[in-house]
């Protein structure tokens, strides 16, 4: 009798314990990663300071540097005081999260993705499509510079209506990023990088022959493999869809896509001068580029801040150029990183939210003062600053926000000046309006049979995408 | 007295409150996600606004996926392949092992350690031994004999069975310890018998152990084919479902459903139809495995 005591009571516990731990995910969320930040919190009590003085709200933001990167985690909680002193109705909890495609919906869901965070131009219509960002028009339109926005940048963060979601931060161009080591060792001058896909392919073949690495790869996997060849088939004057609003149409079996994938075709099978890797997404490519294995390849402008701090790539070997513009209609590919807001968050904390982006993010291209302090931090951690990028409003104001921080750049410009020289004088082409990612996945598919199938019928594949996507646009 | 206090005098209750964590347990981590994956499937939703009933639309659209095919033919390549190699190997390891009379556990430990090894961790290092070029590990052993270079995961053709021969390394040692546990109750009387009969090697184990095994290889049997219908981490982690989707299985279908492009009602769709189709195929299974079993 007495142990069956024991086990009703052992299991009541249980269950209690249990039941306490389900609940405990209605708790508000948990701030632990927010390190000493939340130390002016109490400050958002006050309410009379000038401000609207409304009700104390609380936005969780990201990108939070790690503790590994003191310098600039600390100038990043410096500014997170000073927001909260500018504005007392607010308090600002800092989190560590970086974007991330395949969490962000659970994380959304489970109430643990900051109010504001960043994520890449490429995702933004996606989001848009879904309904997982705030509508923030009204907000962004308030701002000082909200006319000023370069439109083709501006246009990632809208829907068709032209109402805003996010606002862009920084903007780069797709550009050929090369290995000037690499072009040595094959008798090429680093200071001359090819300008036609002609003078590429020829490069390619020289650096495999010579140094037996691959002399041109081309990212393939998660949908990057379509991005890339949409990419290229922008530089050879095709685009992927036509129209706009509900008469958008899938175009992926055009001159400038075959052209793309025939010249890809022949490096490969004809030259044989791409390597041996032909399942390399953003991450892996990156870090054969930076090992020495690749001797070329496409990627945004941005992409040497990521070769160093996570690459280990030695300065002296990188090399940038922008992609060369062949055809009637061709243009670069835009990319670049937006801040949005948390679909279901309030009116109060939106506006917060929206604040902390103007403070945070467009200080440092509109404010000298922020320009500075930012670059100093930056310095202090050995973080890559100056690597080229495209105007977020217009290139007067990119010269000039250039020119506060020249004394700090700390990457090798000479070796970008290819890219920084021409880049401008390029027109940007958006991505595909609409579903771009279900769109580069197909591509992706595309892509590996010509690299990874000798008789490969271009044709045939692009048909059999375009009616895929056709598809998928008419649902 | 009514019935309910018999019930509680006789123990009902307790055992009711023993059950409880249990029912707890499962009913929020394993019944009630299952029960809302079936309700997310006739939903269109983007988990933070209300979700739209759309009746059968997901299943329609999963259906209609150029990939729905493509990943359903790779997924039965797979399990194919899988059982003709991974099936027997296990078994042959189990019955040579038995036989050994000294350091049989080194064996054992041997035929395990993949299995210790974690799944990413391994599928990682396979991807460094498959390096198609003739540097790599795999091509540089066969360059010894005059073999390859071979494309392994590069070429269309040869990826799936790249995967296979993986998956069989990490996974065989798990089956090899339920068979050498098995063959310990196989009575030794048999053996003797059978040899007093004449017979060899091959009779014993033909007529003696494969009969007495006959239990645990059935299930071993259709245990290995649900698992291998879910194959998500090789085709992950090696090659992203290429090239050109020739390792695009079901189960990597639903994650790039959910994950890559937000479609929870598509993902749970097709989850639903691989349960669907695994519970009735089993349920076949072992209605025409009834009067082969030992049990």
């Amino acid at each position: 009798m007495r142990r069956i005591r024991i086990g009703v009571a052992t299991a009541a516990v249980f269950a209690v314990t249990l039941m306490t731990a389900c609940g405990s995910g209605d708790e508000p969320d948990d701030v632990s990663d927010a390190g000493d930040a939340g130390s002016s919190g109490d400050s958002g009590n006050g309410t009379d300071d000038g401000e609207a003085g409304g009700e104390p709200v609380t936005i969780s933001v990201s990108n939070l540097p790690p503790s590994t990167e003191s310098a600039t985690r600390e100038a990043f909680l410096a500014r997170v005081e000073e927001f909260e002193e500018a504005n007392p109705d607010i308090t600002v909890e800092p989190k560590e999260y970086e974007w991330d495609v395949t969490t962000f919906a659970a994380q959304l869901a489970g109430g643990t993705l900051p109010t504001t965070f960043e994520f890449p131009f490429t995702d933004g219509k996606a989001l848009i499509e879904r309904g997982q960002l705030a509508d923030i028009t009204a907000e962004v339109e308030d701002l000082p510079y909200a006319a000023e926005f370069n439109p083709s940048v501006l246009d990632v963060a809208q829907d068709e209506a032209g109402n805003i979601y996010a606002v862009p931060s920084a903007a780069y161009g797709m550009g050929l990023h090369y290995n000037r080591a690499l072009f040595e060792e094959a008798g090429l001058d680093p200071d001359q990088p090819p300008t036609s896909w002609d003078e590429v392919r020829e490069y390619a073949d020289a650096i495999a022959e010579e140094t037996g690495q691959a002399g041109f790869a081309q990212m393939t996997q998660n949908n990057t493999g379509g991005w890339i060849l949409t990419t290229l088939t922008y530089a050879l004057g095709g685009r992927m869809e036509e129209g706009v609003g509900e008469d958008v149409t899938a175009t992926l079996d055009n001159d400038g896509a075959r052209r793309a994938l025939g010249l890809l075709q022949s490096m490969r099978w004809e030259d044989d001068s791409m390597g041996d890797n032909f399942l390399y997404d953003w991450g892996t490519i990156n870090q054969a580029f930076a090992a020495g294995q690749v001797g070329m390849y496409i990627g945004g402008s941005d992409v040497y801040n990521s070769l160093v701090t996570e690459n280990g790539i030695d300065p002296d070997d990188y090399g940038l150029t922008v992609l060369p513009l062949e055809g009637d209609d061709a243009g670069v590919l835009g990319g670049g990183t937006i801040v949005g807001v948390r679909p279901d968050a309030s009116e109060a904390e939106r506006a917060a939210a929206v604040k902390w982006i103007d403070f945070y993010y467009m200080s440092k291209l509109t404010d000298e003062e922020s320009a500075v302090a930012d670059a100093e931090a930056l310095a202090a951690n050995d973080a890559p600053i100056g690597t080229p990028t495209l105007p977020v409003f217009d290139e007067e104001q990119l010269a000039k926000s250039d020119a506060w921080v020249a004394d700090y750049v700390n990457v090798p410009l000479e070796q970008m000046m290819p890219f920084k020289e021409n880049i401008l004088s390029q027109p940007l082409v958006p991505e595909p309006p609409v579903k771009a990612q279900d769109l580069y996945a197909e591509l992706d598919s595309v892509v590996q049979a010509v690299l990874t199938e000798e008789d490969a019928d271009i044709d045939r594949l692009l048909t059999t995408a375009n009616d895929n996507v056709s598809a998928l646009l008419s649902r | 007295m009514s019935a309910t206090i018999r019930w509680v005098r006789h123990g009902g209750l307790s055992t009711l409150l023993l059950l409880l964590p249990l029912l707890l347990a499962f009913g929020y981590f394993g019944w009630y996600p299952i029960g809302r994956a079936v309700v997310m499937s006739f939903q269109e939703t983007n988990l933070v606004t209300e979700p739209v009933w759309v009746g059968l639309d997901n299943f329609r659209s999963v259906l209609a996926d150029p990939l729905f095919w493509t990943s359903v033919r790779n997924t039965a390549y797979f399990t194919v392949l899988a059982l003709l190699f991974g099936y027997p190997i296990p078994l042959v390891l189990a019955v040579l092992m038995s036989e050994v009379r000294r350091y049989k556990g080194l064996f054992s430990a041997l035929a395990y350690l993949p299995v210790v090894v974690p799944p990413v961790v391994a599928v990682l290092l396979w991807r460094v031994f498959y390096d198609a070029s003739s540097s790599g590990v795999f091509n540089t052993i066969l360059g010894w004999f005059g073999l390859g270079p071979f494309p392994w995961i590069q070429d269309a053709s040869s990826a799936m069975p790249s995967l296979v021969l993986q998956a069989t390394w990490s996974n065989a040692g798990a089956t090899v310890i339920i068979y050498l546990a098995a063959l310990t109750s196989v009575r030794t009387e048999l053996y003797d018998a059978a040899e007093v009969d004449g017979a060899g090697v091959w009779g014993k184990i033909w007529n003696v152990t494969l009969p007495q095994l006959r239990g645990i290889l059935l299930i071993t049997l259709i245990l290995q084919v649900i698992a291998t219908f879910q194959i998500f981490t090789e085709p992950y982690l090696m090659t992203g479902g290429g090239p050109n989707n020739a390792t695009t299985t079901v189960l990597l279908q639903i994650y790039d459903y959910a994950f890559r492009f937000g479609d929870y009602g598509a993902a749970t769709a097709l989850s639903l139809l691989l349960a669907l189709f695994l519970a009735v195929m089993s349920a076949v299974y072992f209605r025409l495995t009834r009067s082969w079993s030992t049990t």
